[in-house]
């Protein structure tokens, strides 16, 4: 390949963060500074330099991490290194939203204006952060950024923010009470460099979101996971036993409370043993396609082609969803282990998890149970003296909702643009590298634990016939107790409410997130299973259940759902890339309206959501419409 | 029995094992087409017409512009026609009120936003679907993009750009190989640009122009017929095309030569040809001025 570079050139900090990762240059080729006698002999690099082009995305992480933005120098060098073309590498680097390759200061601080946000007045601290730092995306004085972000998935805390600082990684052990991002690529810090440092605020004020951006590595420490489990400790808990009960940095702790028992009973029964299993507990997949997950494992164990991928979703972005959060800051070792057998199962040596950008604390504590399972041979190879080898690698989003779709995910993973591939071929036939891959939401892979120690027969008891086993609900808006709950299937809309404390008024219920549809204050005798909510005519999705009072005008949060769409969408298709633009425009238009005065653009909006629905290539284009259906259809809104 | 649709790409002497045929039914017909044929293949060996804009027969399907959706019976949505493959049994319908209403639709959203004027055939299928691309009101956001003239060759006229990646391909692996340009951005913002998005000169473009030779929407065009349309003097029913062989190698490739009033104003290449595909280097899709040098 013949590519060309541009002339400019990365800075030490640039140059260091991008050597730290893929280690120093072999040549002038590769971007060397200076160019040896047996450079001029021969060319190195090339074939081997592009089968790197997975690491793409780490380095740019590695230099936005370092500095705050991508300059031309920093992204030509990093193609250099890793022969990648500098335009398809730019566009890579514009798909996401925590990238910049304009200069910005070092310091942003995002503040969620999403569903759960906005029903707790994300919008008054919005307005105050305007009046101290000036209009949202301009860098005010104090050398800080503050945006207006999409959901934080810290909706038990609403509104929230989160403050980035880039720098240097400090050199610092892992452990408890560590706020810092852990693990990254990076580098030592030169002489005076700042420090990178990272900071969670929720319930935030404008007060404490700024001192936060200021200094983040002084800001308070954030709650335990098990805050966000109004359950924790309790008799009974199945997925959330160990939250609140098991210290996340401690393997021995889990395996005192009964961890890797089921990887134990996996290597007994052997990997068609763990199929068989998986299939006869009911299991289906919790991200909210409900796809049985045994069926998907067997068929991706069964192909001949080599070798077989497993992905971890852990992207989790549909607004209003914070479940595989808590699991993975609360239960690390839970999802390491359920990794590790589901990769048994599917003849997998190699698995990934797929990280939303945004979760600091779950990636810092990951990354400690992964290398503390790797030191004490539960990942690696021979694991357990079983002849298995398996292992996990982490790679970060960095702020695309459309990456959490599994074909996104995959490209996103192997340094393209995260834009959905065309489906079929599926992924357990062509995933990851166009090897076979099964890709399962973090909720689902933990659902394999407790299917392996009490078996199959007694997972698939609980529950409902067609929806089996226990599953995670993350209630936010205006109730009591905002958090995550445990109830197996079969649960009324009403039952989950009173656990969390409705409010007076209740108003309506978002189930599903923004992909998801409205239910009335009177439907709360909707049963929360998958079949239960398809009669129903709604979904359930991953799991969102925003219960919302009269304090927020409807209108206003369609607005927001479509806001969101618009600027989530990859921009492949044209059915989503200016629908949704439209489907804004028209939600705008209306926003004061009611009844024969938006009749006209009501029909327009159903005309342009059926297309969405109908032609789009994924399922982001598809759902784009649906919450706004169902407020038109079931709230009555706009009449 | 019908004859078996010819596969795209065919060159002129059939090459390979002759594949198996597969049937299925298309539009209440059996069909029977080879294993392998897209739908839109059989639809075109039956002589249907479906429109399409992001497919290319020198390219792989894109599958972006989606306004060649059909119906497959028992699927939750409608299919691309240009990328799903025909599959033995299989129950296609082309003209069912569900899949007009999204052509219509995508027609309608892309004209509403992008400059549709040079697009071949867009205003038959506005006008067979009833599209309405005003009824989104006169504030609906268009592309709003300026023609970007940096080079002596080609001009970029982005805003009637759909984005239908065919540039991309053409560029990247497909043919080219030089991956001078990609997609930027995201969602309604994205639009096609080289490294930093700065101006051609300073890019990886070897100026080939093979991706103008698949542009569907003359977003990419000669730089000699940009002026003449701004000037209002470019008129196709003025010119010749005439073929031949290119002379500054010894590869052969055949150009096109489209002349108005004795001078070439573009040079495009048979995209049937078997070596080239339509592909040319700059000297034979730029270096024609030796040609008409009159003094």
């Amino acid at each position: 390949m013949d590519l060309h570079f541009g002339d400019s050139k990365p800075t030490d900090e640039e140059r260091a963060a991008i050597d730290a990762l893929l280690g120093p240059p072999e040549s002038a080729w590769e971007g060397a500074s200076d160019r040896t006698d047996t450079d001029l002999r021969w060319a190195r690099g090339g074939r081997a330099a592009r089968e790197r082009r997975d690491l793409l995305l780490p380095g740019l992480h590695a230099v936005n991490d370092r500095v705050g933005w991508i300059s031309e120098g920093a992204l030509d060098y990093l193609c250099r290194r890793l022969t990648v073309p500098p335009a398809e590498a730019y566009g890579v680097a514009t798909f996401y939203s925590m990238f910049a390759v304009k200069p910005r200061p070092a310091t942003v601080l995002h503040v969620c204006t999403d569903l759960a946000c906005a029903s707790r007045d994300s919008a008054s601290l919005c307005a105050g952060l305007e009046a101290r730092l000036g209009p949202a995306g301009t860098p005010s004085g104090a050398g800080v950024l503050w945006e207006k972000s999409p959901c934080l998935g810290l909706c038990e805390r609403a509104p929230a923010a989160l403050v980035i600082r880039a720098g240097a990684e400090p050199a610092a052990e892992m452990g408890p009470g560590k706020r810092l991002l852990g693990a990254l690529s990076g580098g030592d810090p030169l002489p005076g460099e700042r420090t990178r440092a990272t900071a969670v605020i929720g319930p935030a004020t404008v007060d404490s979101a700024i001192l936060a951006a200021t200094a983040p590595e002084t800001a308070p420490e954030e709650p335990p996971a098990a805050l966000a489990v109004p359950q924790a400790g309790q008799d009974g808990l199945v997925l959330l036993k160990n939250i609140g009960v098991v210290d996340p940095y401690d393997l021995d702790d889990y395996r005192s409370h009964g961890g890797y028992t089921a990887l134990r009973t996996a290597f007994s029964i052997g990997p068609a043993g763990v199929i068989r299993e998986v299939k006869d507990s009911g299991l289906v997949g919790r991200g909210g396609a409900a796809f049985p997950t045994g069926v998907k494992w067997q068929a991706t164990a069964s192909q001949p082609d080599h070798p077989h991928y497993l992905v971890c979703n852990a992207d989790e972005s549909e607004p209003g969803t914070f479940k595989d959060r808590v699991i993975m800051e609360g239960d690390p070792y839970a999802l390491v282990e359920s990794m590790t057998i589901a990769g048994y199962a599917i003849g997998a040596r190699q698995g990934y998890l797929y990280l939303r950008g945004e979760y600091p604390r779950a990636l810092e504590r990951l990354t400690h149970a992964i290398e503390q399972a790797r030191s004490r041979g539960l990942l690696g190879e021979n694991i357990m003296g079983q002849g298995y080898d398996f292992d996990i690698e982490i790679r970060r989003g960095a702020g695309a909702y459309i990456c959490g779709e599994e074909t996104a995910l995959f490209n996103s993973i192997e340094g393209y643009r995260g834009e959905p591939r065309s489906k079929p071929p599926f992924p357990v036939e062509k995933g990851l590298f166009g090897k076979p891959t099964v890709e399962n939401n973090v909720e689902t892979l933990v659902n394999v634990l407790p299917i392996l120690t009490m078996g199959a027969q007694a997972f698939a008891a609980i529950g409902t016939e067609k929806s089996t086993g226990p599953k995670l609900f993350c209630v936010s808006g205006n109730v009591e107790r905002p958090g995550i709950y445990e109830l197996p299937f079969g649960a009324t809309l009403g039952d989950l409410l009173e656990l969390a404390g409705p409010p007076e008024r209740l108003k309506a219920v978002l189930l599903g997130g923004a992909a998801g549809g409205f239910v009335r204050a009177d439907e709360l005798d909707i049963p929360l299973t998958f079949e239960g909510t398809r009669e129903a005519g709604t979904t359930l999705g991953s799991g969102v259940v925003l219960a919302l009072d009269d304090s927020v005008p409807l209108p206003r949060m369609l607005l927001r759902i479509a806001e969101f769409f618009r600027d989530e969408s990859c921009g492949q298709c044209v059915p989503c890339r200016v629908g949704t633009v439209r489907q804004e425009e028209t939600l705008h238009r209306i926003a004061d309206r009611t009844g024969a005065a938006a009749a006209e653009d009501i029909a327009l909006l159903r005309e342009v959501g059926a297309a969405m629905k109908d032609a789009s290539i994924c399922g982001l284009g598809q759902t784009a419409w649906n919450a706004v259906e169902s407020a038109i259809d079931r709230l009555g809104a706009y009449e | 029995m019908t004859a078996p649709a010819m596969p795209r790409n065919s060159s002129a002497v059939p090459l390979g094992l002759p594949r198996r045929l597969i049937e299925f039914t298309l539009d209440g017909q059996e069909v029977r087409v080879p294993e392998g044929s897209t739908i839109l293949d059989a639809c075109r060996a039956e002589g249907k017409d479906i429109p399409t804009l992001c497919e290319g027969d020198t390219l792989r399907p894109k599958n972006a512009c989606r306004v060649c959706v059909v119906e497959v019976e028992g699927a939750r949505t409608l299919a691309p026609a240009c990328s799903r493959k025909a599959e033995a049994g299989m129950t296609v319908r082309t003209d069912t009120e569900r899949a007009r209403h999204s052509r219509k639709i995508v027609i309608e959203l892309l004209a509403s936003s992008v400059d549709l004027s040079t697009t071949p055939k867009v205003a038959e299928w506005i006008k067979e679907y009833d599209a309405k691309p005003d009824r989104f009101g006169p504030d609906a956001a268009r592309l709003n993009e300026e023609p970007r003239v940096d080079n002596d060759l080609y001009v970029r006229d982005y805003d009637k750009c759909i984005l239908c990646y065919k540039c991309v391909d053409a560029c990247g692996d497909q043919w080219q190989n030089t991956f001078a340009i990609s997609v930027v951005g995201r969602g309604f913002d994205a639009r096609i640009a080289v490294e930093h998005d700065g101006p051609l000169t300073e890019s990886a473009c070897v100026y080939c122009g093979n991706c103008i030779e698949v542009c569907p929407t003359g977003a990419l065009s000669f730089k000699s017929e940009f002026d003449m349309r701004e000037a209002g003097t470019w008129d196709e029913s003025q010119q010749t095309q005439t073929t031949t062989v290119c002379a500054y190698c010894g590869v052969g490739c055949n150009l096109t030569l489209h002349v108005q009033d004795n001078e070439i104003v573009k040079v495009t290449s048979p995209h049937d040809n078997p070596v080239t595909h339509g592909n040319l280097c700059i000297k034979g899709r730029f270096g024609y001025q030796h040609v008409q040098n009159r003094d």
